[in-house]
């Protein structure tokens, strides 16, 4: 995993920790949960946390810079909403997709827009944005749901390769993933974000062209977004207004959960994916044993708070230890042990 | 136990043989210090000789590992602030904490408003309170008046009239100067005087020497932890205050080499922003170092912030070395050679949580780049080369800024703009609150650009230093340039009288 944007510290990190916790929840839940372990299963938890992973990855970027989007679910809401009108209008899927994605960018724009130019916060802007978004979707389409999307769309986003737990959109996943982390992690853009969210007016002043980045990451947002409402429409086979509600809350918690700082400058994209295969572990397994969807968002809920809490209290811990040196004079401060 | 045959007042707090560790580093070794009623006593060292940690154990915030805190003669142990509260010690700090949207008198009287019947805030009783305290100062401040859009003075003049409510019998005052103007240091000596006369003890820290010898009757000094001496200032000079802090003696504290200018390389031309600076000319060119001095609000840190285009100019041009920059971008500001070390460095110059190595990185994103992605090697080298040349202290270049001393935060943000390579340098407060040691090594460096053909714009309310450095200066009084004074015509009266607004030259 490529090296994060916070000094290192005794404790374990963060993002290690919740990839950690991945793994033992798999294996429990390999070990002790019925019908978990089967590849039809594990094609599901994969089909049915993509949204979450898709959205995750412009969101990890958004609020490592110090900015949120929340009306990313209303986004997808209203991408497959006009999918379906237009479908119904009797176009051609191959030109509707495009049109899909191109409004996603100017989803993403205008939330872009109004925080960089007008200096509004994006907390705010974007809940703005999720109710005029999803209540345009509802415009759009009203209460029809648009279903009869063409055979291969369908297969290609609710199959799966053969026989194994590989959905076919999954490798197509994977290269975005590769591309995010690449750019949040190697790229002087990335390396740009971590500065801006960590100390907005320090980037500025060191040349960094703080408005110009955040404006690209709510366009790339909004245009991930739209692509998520794309594949939910085929994934479920179903385009109606309310796709994807509520997404929002899982995506946030998830990359919370992953160790990305809510006041922005510090976490790994790693530890982001981290979370949201968590979270769609949990969420999956919760089904299996027959929870029900309301007491998930319960789950879901804790999660949030828990992971705001977590890496707050876990560096409070490692800050009191490194405060008994760092309250002494800088002479000859004693060298903390280096990240393994 | 005093002894009755002793003369003249006891100590009212007093050190005795206080020692201090953090781990490995032993911050306080055998510390005695003696603070007498009605006296102003000055505390003096480099950063690191273990000022803060005395402050903190006198204000009960550290507890001695050896050794013995006096209050009147007595041993006490201090078991936190609120102690030393209680017995009277109050800690005036550089940087006011007061909630902003309070007045005045409710912030000196916060958690203990006098009452009316049924626990009712009597406001009138508060406000009536804090007038008394401001008489009592010499001060005139509205006790209605909100602490927000106070200046730093006036948020300190407010921390020491709750320090009096608290009938503080003791005043620890941590460079509480540093942010302030000519005008608003001597109205706070003269608080400081009042407080003498009427009998407190103050202990003063500052690393302006000459404000030690204008206000306090003896010193302190501190080096790596032990005292050097306690003795009265009367017969020292200031070089000899300044051994004793160091060690050795100082080399020049103002080595301006003389360097013969070269053609213009920053051009300002009528520069202007509205209701902040109008109409603002000035050139500075190779091997030059422009003072611009000005009281603080003059728009000096205003004209530097244009210039670079962290703030847009609504009239006027700025060129370098002919090219004319666009407007609003440091970006094309840094690519025309340009750099400005800002004067907040905790929040401007630096990025307190990320590393040396990341923040003298930021400003070379676009040159430690392979095929678009981060060249790691090159960019630790390029930190590493430049914390070396600047001989910054630290322990890894992976840790953080904000574990660094003032001085080496300072010496970071100056490698980040050293590591472009700039044509222009404009420093904003290049040395405030940094020790005086660290001070003479900027001091060092900023001529030796300038011998090297840098053109460097040095903004600074520090008197001495102007004078010290400039080969010319430029004055502001209220948005406009005022003078322009060769080294040679160059005194305090003629800058402080062009920076009052006194002549028009």
């Amino acid at each position: 995993m490529p090296e994060s944007g916070f000094p290192a510290s005794r404790v374990v990190r963060w993002d290690t920790a919740v990839g950690a916790l991945l793994v033992v929840v798999l294996l429990l839940s390999f070990a002790t949960v019925d019908g978990f372990g089967n590849a039809l299963n594990l094609s599901f938890l994969i089909g049915n946390t993509l949204p979450i992973a898709l959205i995750a990855l412009p969101m990890t970027l958004l609020v490592v810079s110090g900015e949120i989007d929340l009306s990313v679910a209303s986004t997808a809401g209203l991408s497959g909403a006009v999918m379906g009108a237009l479908w119904n209008q009797g176009m051609a899927i191959e030109t509707i997709i495009p049109l899909c994605l191109l409004l996603g960018v100017v989803c993403g724009l205008v939330n872009g827009l109004l925080v960089t130019r007008l200096g509004l916060p994006s907390l705010a802007v974007t809940i703005g944005t999720l109710a005029a978004y999803r209540g345009i979707a509802q415009i759009v389409l009203g209460s029809d749901a648009v279903t009869d999307f063409p055979g291969p769309y369908l297969e290609f986003a609710a199959g799966r390769i053969g026989d194994t737990f590989v959905p076919y959109a999954f490798p197509p996943f994977l290269v975005l993933l590769a591309i995010a982390v690449v750019a949040l992690h190697a790229t002087p853009f990335g390396r740009s974000l971590f500065a801006i969210g960590a100390g907005e007016e320090a980037a500025r002043f060191a040349g960094l062209r703080v408005k110009r980045q955040k404006l690209i990451l709510f366009t790339v947002t909004g245009l991930m977004a739209s692509l998520t409402g794309v594949f939910w429409a085929l994934h479920y086979a179903s385009a109606r207004y309310d796709n994807a509600t509520g997404l929002e809350l899982s995506v946030v918690a998830a990359v919370l959960l992953g160790g990305i700082d809510f006041d922005g400058g510090k976490g790994t994209l790693g530890g982001a994916i981290a979370g949201v295969f968590l979270l769609g572990t949990l969420q999956n397994v919760m089904s299996l044993l027959s929870v029900s969807a309301q007491s998930q968002i319960v789950v879901t809920g804790v999660l949030l708070v828990v992971s705001v809490l977590g890496p707050r209290v876990a560096r409070r811990i490692a800050a009191a230890r490194a405060g008994r040196r760092a309250a002494a004079p800088p002479p000859v401060p004693e060298a903390p042990a280096p990240i393994p | 136990m005093t002894h009755p045959s002793d003369t003249g007042p006891a100590p009212v707090l007093a050190l005795r043989d206080v020692s201090k560790s953090f781990g490995a580093v032993r911050a306080l070794r055998d510390v005695s210090l003696e603070l007498f009623p009605g006296e102003v006593h000055a505390l003096a060292g480099e950063n690191g000789a273990g000022k803060s940690t005395l402050i903190k154990t006198l204000a009960g915030v550290h507890r001695p590992d050896a050794g013995q805190v006096l209050l009147d003669g007595e041993p006490v142990v201090l078991h936190g602030p609120k102690d030393a509260r209680d017995a009277g010690i109050a800690v005036i700090y550089q940087e006011p904490t007061l909630f902003p949207d309070l007045s005045i008198a409710e912030n000196i009287h916060m958690g203990r408003q006098p009452r009316r019947a049924l626990g009712r805030i009597d406001h009138r009783a508060t406000r009536e309170a804090t007038a008394a305290l401001m008489n009592r100062l010499g001060v005139r401040l509205d006790p209605d008046r909100p602490a927000r859009g106070l200046s730093i003075a006036d948020q300190q003049i407010v921390e020491i009239a709750k320090a009096l409510s608290f009938d503080a019998r003791v005043l620890i005052m941590d460079e509480p100067t540093a942010a302030l103007t000519g005008s608003e240091v001597a109205r706070l000596f003269d608080v400081v005087r009042t407080l003498r006369d009427e009998g407190a003890a103050v202990l003063f820290i500052s690393h302006r020497l000459e404000e030690i010898f204008e206000v306090c009757r003896r010193v302190t000094t501190l080096r790596d932890g032990a005292r050097v001496a306690s003795e009265p200032l009367d017969g020292m000079t200031e070089d000899d205050l300044v051994r004793r802090m160091v060690g050795r003696d100082l080399e020049e504290l103002y080595p301006k080499q003389d360097v013969r200018p070269g053609e213009v390389v920053l051009s300002v031309r009528r520069l202007t922003r509205e209701g902040v600076f109008t109409d603002v000319s000035f050139d500075v060119r190779r091997g030059e170092i422009v003072g611009l001095a000005g009281l603080v609000g003059a728009g000096r840190t205003e004209v530097a912030r244009a210039v670079f285009g962290i703030d847009r100019r609504d009239a006027g041009e700025v060129e370098v070395e002919g090219r004319r920059l666009t407007n609003g971008a440091p970006s094309t500001a840094m690519a025309a050679g340009l750099a400005l070390v800002p004067e907040d460095r905790r929040a401007q110059g630096l990025v307190m949580d990320m590393s040396i190595e990341r923040n003298i990185g930021l400003t070379g994103l676009r040159t430690t780049v392979r095929a678009g992605l981060m060249d790691r090697g090159a960019e630790r080298s390029r930190s590493l080369d430049w914390a070396v040349r600047l001989q910054v202290k630290y322990a890894r270049i992976a840790d953080a800024v904000s574990t660094l001393s003032g001085g080496n935060q300072q010496k970071v943000v100056l490698a980040k703009w050293l590591a472009t390579g700039p044509k222009v340098l404009i420093v904003d407060e290049p040395t405030r609150g940094i020790d005086v040691g660290t001070k003479a090594e900027v001091h060092r460096l900023l001529s030796r650009l300038a011998a090297d053909g840098v053109a460097v714009l040095m903004i600074s309310s520090d008197l001495p230093e102007i004078l010290g450095m400039a080969d010319r200066v430029l004055v502001m009084h209220e948005g406009r340039l005022t003078a322009e004074i060769p080294r040679t015509d160059a005194t305090e009266e003629t800058v402080m009288a062009a920076a009052t607004g006194r002549v028009a030259a």
